[in-house]
């Protein structure tokens, strides 16, 4: 099948287009600056279709706040924000660049903490989102049977009718890993998502993350060595607002400079 | 609020609530009052009944104010301003009907304008002698001001405080606006001395019975929307904003479009009230606009409990029940009881009066537990 008939089947898949290699997002010479100070330097970074990437990055390194620029929260000074061939995310608000297929957990785990468990992943599934549709909205059996799974793949099926707020961190990450999952997304943008989880917990989120290679693009955020090790991909090390190294996390511990950011010098 | 409430329009112990308080206000109260003989034990006293019709209408506008502000968050405080639009729309209506019988006996002219020296009727007015036509201004006036400032301060991410200040500006202004002859709106004296409405006149018992009764449908139907906006998926996702508003973006929704869509339905619904309020109270002028009048319909939700549309009416009946006895007994002192009452809900009372009934039925229930706990050992030995 070639693109072009990918781009009819699907109707408006923006991506479609991106063969698996190829850059999906693309970072060109970012810069971000709060009053004066340069969260982001000249930033320039490219993932590829299905690839998982990790971030380091020692604290106010930039790292969410590159989140918040490829997600539509905070507008760039300088540069250019692409994914796939033609969409520049930097015109989108945040919304818009959700519904592009791309899902964002936030470093502090973020959910409705007054809605149930099932409740959250009911609002996150994927379904129209305008405000009339929402409105007259029902469960269909398919939907319901997605939340079940999805229920199970975050173990939380015996929890689905406790309020969020009554998890606890890990499986508040593991909601909001579900509910992502829920909104089909082309590419995952992951803060810090194994803080505060079990040994084993880690381990799970990074067989869950591996798993999704592939069909997903990942860009994961992590402090917690142990786990970007576990991971095994390309790592990127962030300061100061730029790109520092690249390679993989051997090649990149081995590195001067990288050691001595981490060290403080 | 347990889920189970979240997903179905009603339990049927709610229904069952929901038809018994039906009852009451169109069947009970308009027999008691009708049919029962004047002096017999039963027998509701006349001036009782535009007072609960009053009621009904305040309650509708608790119910408007805790969709917005209990499930969305949105603390507005410029409620009042769509109540007296809807009021103001209604009483250009029972302006009209007065014809050829006012003081000056223009049969195009109300008084006011006459006196003004007014040759001809603003264009704004014309149309208000059809009832369909004010009838549905009720809703549209209210509504598309609402739309307008819904759309420009949710767009731009108002929220909180500024939104708070922002509506009761809004309420200011119209007063102030409304309070100037030339406006065209009786200044001052607003509208009065209404005579008939659809061809009942005013002030008769038999119409004010029926006003109650289409007050008591309008709370209802009120209610029911409501419930059926809260129970949606809309609905959920309005208590997300609560939660966490930037979580809803990033799953995708417009955060505005579903604040402006509660919004907009509110400030319907009381205007919708304001209409069916003017013509039990006999006038309308602008001191309905008064900034306080907004920040009470707040403390009515809070009361009944914030988050429940069954305690937002309550708080309504409960707070101008209050105010109707302590403006009588000791008016002095009503404006204190409602600082007071305000400052003791929102320090003691999170949930208001619907809180206090579920406490007292969860200690009920647990205490039976404890007893039937300690009972069946003792029974054993
Ligand atoms: N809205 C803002 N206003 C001002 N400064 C900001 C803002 N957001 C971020 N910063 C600053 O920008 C720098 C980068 O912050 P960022 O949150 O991106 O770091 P990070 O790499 O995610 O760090 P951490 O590992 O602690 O999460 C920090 O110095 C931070 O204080
Ligand atoms: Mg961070």
């Amino acid at each position: 099948m070639n693109a072009a008939a990918v781009n009819v089947a699907t109707g408006h898949d923006p991506v479609a287009e991106t063969a698996p290699g190829d850059t999906l997002l693309y970072l060109e010479d970012v810069t971000v600056s709060f009053d004066g100070f340069k969260a982001l330097n000249a930033l320039s970074l490219a993932i590829a279709k299905g690839e998982m990437r990790t971030v380091i990055g020692p604290n106010g390194a930039g790292k969410t706040t590159m989140m918040d620029v490829i997600t539509g929260k905070t507008r760039p000074d300088t540069g250019r924000v692409q994914f796939g061939d033609r969409i520049d995310l930097t015109r989108l608000d945040e919304a818009g660049v959700a519904n592009l297929g791309i899902g964002r957990k936030f470093q502090k785990p973020t959910v409705f903490e007054n809605l149930t468990v099932f409740e959250n992943l009911e609002l996150a599934l994927k379904c129209d989102r305008g405000t009339f549709a929402t409105l007259l909205a029902r469960l269909d059996g398919s939907a319901r049977r997605r939340i079940a799974d999805m229920l199970d793949l975050i173990g939380l099926g015996e929890h689905r009718h406790r309020p969020a707020g009554a998890l606890s961190h890990g499986q508040k990450q593991w909601l909001e890993i579900g509910m992502l999952l829920l909104t089909d997304p082309q590419l995952l943008l992951l803060d810090e998502p194994v803080a505060g989880m079990t040994d084993i917990e880690t381990e799970q989120t990074a067989a869950l993350f591996k798993e999704l290679a592939g069909s997903h693009t990942l860009v994961v955020v992590e402090h917690d060595m142990q786990f970007v090790r576990e991971l095994g991909v390309r790592v990127t090390v962030l300061h100061e607002g730029s790109v520092l190294a690249e390679g993989s996390l051997d090649h990149v511990q081995k590195d001067q400079r990288v050691v001595d950011v981490y060290l403080g010098r | 609020m347990p889920e189970a409430d979240r997903q179905s329009l009603m339990t049927p112990r709610g229904w069952a609530a929901f038809l018994a308080v039906g009852f009451v206000l169109i069947v009970l109260i308009p027999v008691a009052n009708r049919l029962v003989t004047p002096g017999g034990a039963l027998h509701l006293p006349e001036y009782l009944v535009p007072l609960i019709g009053k009621y009904c209408c305040y309650a509708m506008l608790a119910v408007a104010m805790d969709l917005i502000w209990g499930y969305a968050g949105i603390l507005s405080l410029g409620q009042g301003a769509f109540f007296a639009l809807g009021g103001y729309c209604m009483g250009m209506y029972l302006m009209r009907q007065i014809g050829d019988r006012g003081v000056y006996k223009n049969p195009v002219l109300p008084d006011f304008m006459v006196f003004l020296n007014w040759k001809e009727l603003p264009w704004y007015w014309h149309g208000f002698d059809m009832f369909w036509f004010a009838a549905l201004m009720v809703v549209v006036v209210p509504g598309v001001l609402a739309f307008v400032l819904g759309w420009l301060a949710f767009r731009s991410r108002v929220t909180g405080v500024y939104l708070s200040i922002i509506t009761q500006a809004l309420t200011f202004a119209l007063m102030l606006a409304f309070f100037r002859n030339n406006m065209g709106f009786g200044g001052n004296n607003g509208l009065t001395d209404f005579k008939d409405l659809l061809g009942f006149t005013v002030q008769s018992q038999p119409t004010r019975v029926g006003l109650l009764i289409a007050s008591a449908i309008g709370l209802g139907l009120a209610f029911l929307l409501c419930r059926w906006i809260i129970t949606s998926k809309l609905g959920r996702v309005c208590l997300a904003l609560r939660d966490a508003e930037s979580r809803v973006r990033f799953l995708g929704y417009s955060p505005t479009g579903a604040k402006l869509f509660v919004f907009v339905v509110a400030a319907m619904i009381s205007g919708v009230a304001g209409a069916l309020y003017v013509p039990q109270v006999g006038i309308i002028n602008p001191g309905e606009f008064s900034p306080a009048n907004s920040i009470e319909i707040a403390i009515w939700v809070a009361v009944g409990g914030r988050g429940t549309l069954a305690g937002a009416i309550l708080g309504a009946f409960i707070v101008n029940a209050a105010k109707t006895w302590l403006t009588g007994a000791a008016p002095e002192v009503w404006l204190f009881f409602l600082g007071a009452l305000f400052i003791v809900v929102t320090l003691f009372l999170p949930h208001g009066v619907v809180g206090i009934v579920r406490d007292w039925q969860a200690r009920r229930s647990a205490a039976r537990a404890t007893v039937l706990a300690s009972t069946r050992p003792a029974e054993a030995t």
